[in-house]
């Protein structure tokens, strides 16, 4: 295989990570500070998607698009935890997961009847578009380049948010025990709100930036979802670290897998069978990659016991 | 009497009298609409056993959903196709016949449930949530990708397949062997629930620590229930892909496993009949609503919201009261 091609794929991988990595962060950081299994995480994704379609419809600035999705995301997690979600954290995992089930329902459908069923195209603006030369005379796309650079210096941001400011020391003594930092008088209502709309926001926003390269739609919300579990699963529920490590690996193993199995079964097989055998493991990877995780560590690479 | 009994018995006499009723009356549209409701009852009363007994949270139960599914689509098609399934160490052309269908998709189910169940029953609470619904997923994009049967498109057999002594085409002779193996379903359960192994499942859910100082590994007696739950509901998958004379993808999304889930919850988890009671009000709302709005899903997230916020215990609980509680 020409060189080319895997610095491409591996730059595909990195991409498809790094949004992931926006989407599993929110989800993981709820579940360490709050204790909550968010299934309408894919429906803030959803929202932000549609929230920078319609602007950018409206406005055709991209930047404003992206704020669009940061600020609908955020105001709607924001008001679905202090409606439903701030009721749920007292009760156990089955009550938490039928209701933002519900939610999901909600979302969607409310969403299909504003927007309707049809796919919504947001372009990709015309300064970011079309392809640039990386050294080694490497052709890709200037604006996948940029979203994995948005990516990681909002990977970065929220380690430093995390680790140096007054907020994640807060939400770190969330984690650790929430009773004792509400007897210190922190108003720890008001923390696990900002803490959901921060997780929401950043779900928007990586639905905004892949809603660019593939269509918004309906239901676009909950592959992401899904695989935003697998991610947590992999890096280990509550850690960021684990959410980035987990995010990369699925996107490269899900990137390689659909190039290279079809490769090696052809190796071996004929090439229509091998195509077919191939495309369908591949789907499967990175779901094996997670059960072998599973086998070897059964609270994920960072999880705590 | 206890009241759950006397709802448990009316709910039995309705499923008996109408169906029967409606077909007398010529409205075999309900009767089919019936069938559906104690197919998917069958459904979640497998998922209740993992669910409500072992309180093992499952969101990938579609994954049985959709094999027994594709069992009775994959056995019926080469029959159909005259392309023989196996011609090696034995001739077998498929198969038309439900009982050697149910068979079939009941050990496929169970295989499907030891190899999920060995895995994510080494993790639990909401590590077991995500993973089971993982592995639902990983079937399904299978399912999708494997272009033998159909791919994304699934696959439709053209006649139902057919029950020794019953003309299984006549809607209420359908429904009456779908009904009788509700009844066989709920039996045992029934049966699994008193006995000793179903007391150490329950306790198994209401603490592991002491069942394991005992001297029972709450592991194996999980697994065993687990395996037992996807058995009986990849025999719901068989008997509604026949239903519907077609399977697809869609029977292993994670749609289906909320669904599945929803059944035991709207009706009551734990209860025996609580799935019924979920499944009969689930396609109840779906078959009004739907015929309201084209966004009935809305309404049914806000119906969902009400019985989790307010109304726990489910219709069930509604009917005959919270269950006096042991935990």
């Amino acid at each position: 295989m020409p060189t080319y091609l895997i610095v491409e794929q591996l730059l595909n991988g990195l991409q498809f990570g790094v949004m992931l990595f926006l989407s599993a962060a929110g989800l993981t950081l709820i579940f360490g500070v709050m204790g909550l299994i968010n299934l309408a995480h894919g429906s803030l994704y959803m929202i932000g998607a549609f929230a920078a379609a319609a602007v950018a419809g409206a406005t055709g600035s991209f930047v404003m698009a992206l704020a669009a999705s940061l600020a609908a995301a955020a105001a709607a997690g924001a008001l679905v935890e202090i409606l439903v979600i701030r009721r749920l954290y007292d009760r156990d995992h089955l009550d938490q997961v039928l209701a933002t089930f519900a939610l999901i329902l909600i979302f969607s459908e409310g969403t299909r009847w504003m927007f309707g069923s049809f796919p919504l195209f947001l372009d990709v603006p015309s300064y970011l578009s079309g392809p640039v030369t990386l050294p080694g005379g490497i052709q890709y796309p200037l604006y996948r380049l940029t979203i994995i650079g948005i990516g990681l210096a909002i990977a970065a941001g929220l380690f430093l948010l995390i680790a140096r400011t007054r907020i994640g020391i807060r939400i770190r003594a969330g984690e650790a025990d929430r009773e004792m930092i509400a007897a210190l008088g922190v108003d720890i209502s008001k923390l696990y709100t900002l803490v959901f709309a921060l997780g929401a926001a950043l779900a928007g926003l990586s639905g905004a930036l892949v809603g660019a390269i593939q269509s918004v739609q309906v239901g676009m919300g909950e592959p992401v979802l899904i695989l935003a579990f697998v991610v947590i699963v992999i890096g280990g529920i509550g850690s960021i670290k684990g959410a980035l490590v987990g995010s990369l690996l699925v996107g490269l193993t899900d990137t390689f897998g659909r190039i290279l199995l079809p490769v090696a079964f052809g190796t071996f097989m004929e090439p229509s069978a091998a195509n077919s055998v191939g495309a369908a493991l591949a789907s499967m990877s990175i779901y094996l990659l997670m059960a072998v995780v599973l086998i070897v560590r059964p609270t994920g690479l960072y999880g705590r016991a | 009497m206890r009241r759950e009994t006397f709802v448990n018995i009316a709910a039995l006499a309705a499923l008996f009298v109408l169906p029967v009723w409606a077909n007398a009356t010529g409205e075999t549209y309900w009767v089919t609409l019936t069938t559906k409701v104690v197919i998917l009852a069958i459904a979640g009363v497998g998922l209740n056993l993992a669910l409500g007994l072992g309180g093992l949270v499952s969101f990938g139960h579609a994954a049985f959903f959709g094999v027994g599914g594709y069992v009775m689509g994959i056995l019926a098609s080469h029959l159909q196709d005259y392309v023989p399934l196996l011609t090696w160490p034995f001739l077998f052309e498929g198969s038309n016949q439900m009982p050697v269908i149910w068979l079939v998709a009941l050990v496929f189910g169970a295989l499907t449930a030891l190899s999920i169940g060995l895995l994510s029953l080494r993790t639990s609470g909401v590590y077991f949530i995500m993973i089971t619904l993982a592995f639902g997923q990983m079937l399904f994009y299978f399912a999708i990708s494997w272009p033998a049967y159909g791919g994304e498109d699934g696959l439709s057999i053209y006649v139902r397949n057919e029950f020794p002594g019953l003309n299984t085409l006549v809607p209420i002779e359908f429904y009456g062997l779908c009904l009788t193996v509700l009844v066989a379903v709920l039996f045992l359960v029934w049966r699994i629930s008193l006995s000793s192994f179903g007391l150490a499942l329950g306790a198994a859910r209401q603490n592991a620590e002491r069942l394991q100082a005992v001297g029972i590994e709450p592991f194996r007696i999980r697994l065993t229930a687990f395996v037992i739950s996807g058995a009986i509901t990849a025999l719901a998958g068989a008997m509604y892909a026949d239903l519907n004379r077609f399977v697809s993808p869609n029977m292993f999304s994670w749609q289906t496993s909320g669904e599945i889930m929803v059944f035991v919850i709207l009706g009551g988890v734990g209860r025996l009949f609580g799935p019924v009671l979920g499944a009969a009000l689930f396609i109840l709302m779906e078959h009004i609503l739907g015929g309201m709005s084209e966004f009935w899903h809305i309404y049914l997230g806000f119906v969902l919201l009400g019985v989790v916020l307010f109304a726990r215990g489910g219709l069930m609980g509604l009917l005959a009261g919270r269950e006096v509680s042991h935990d």
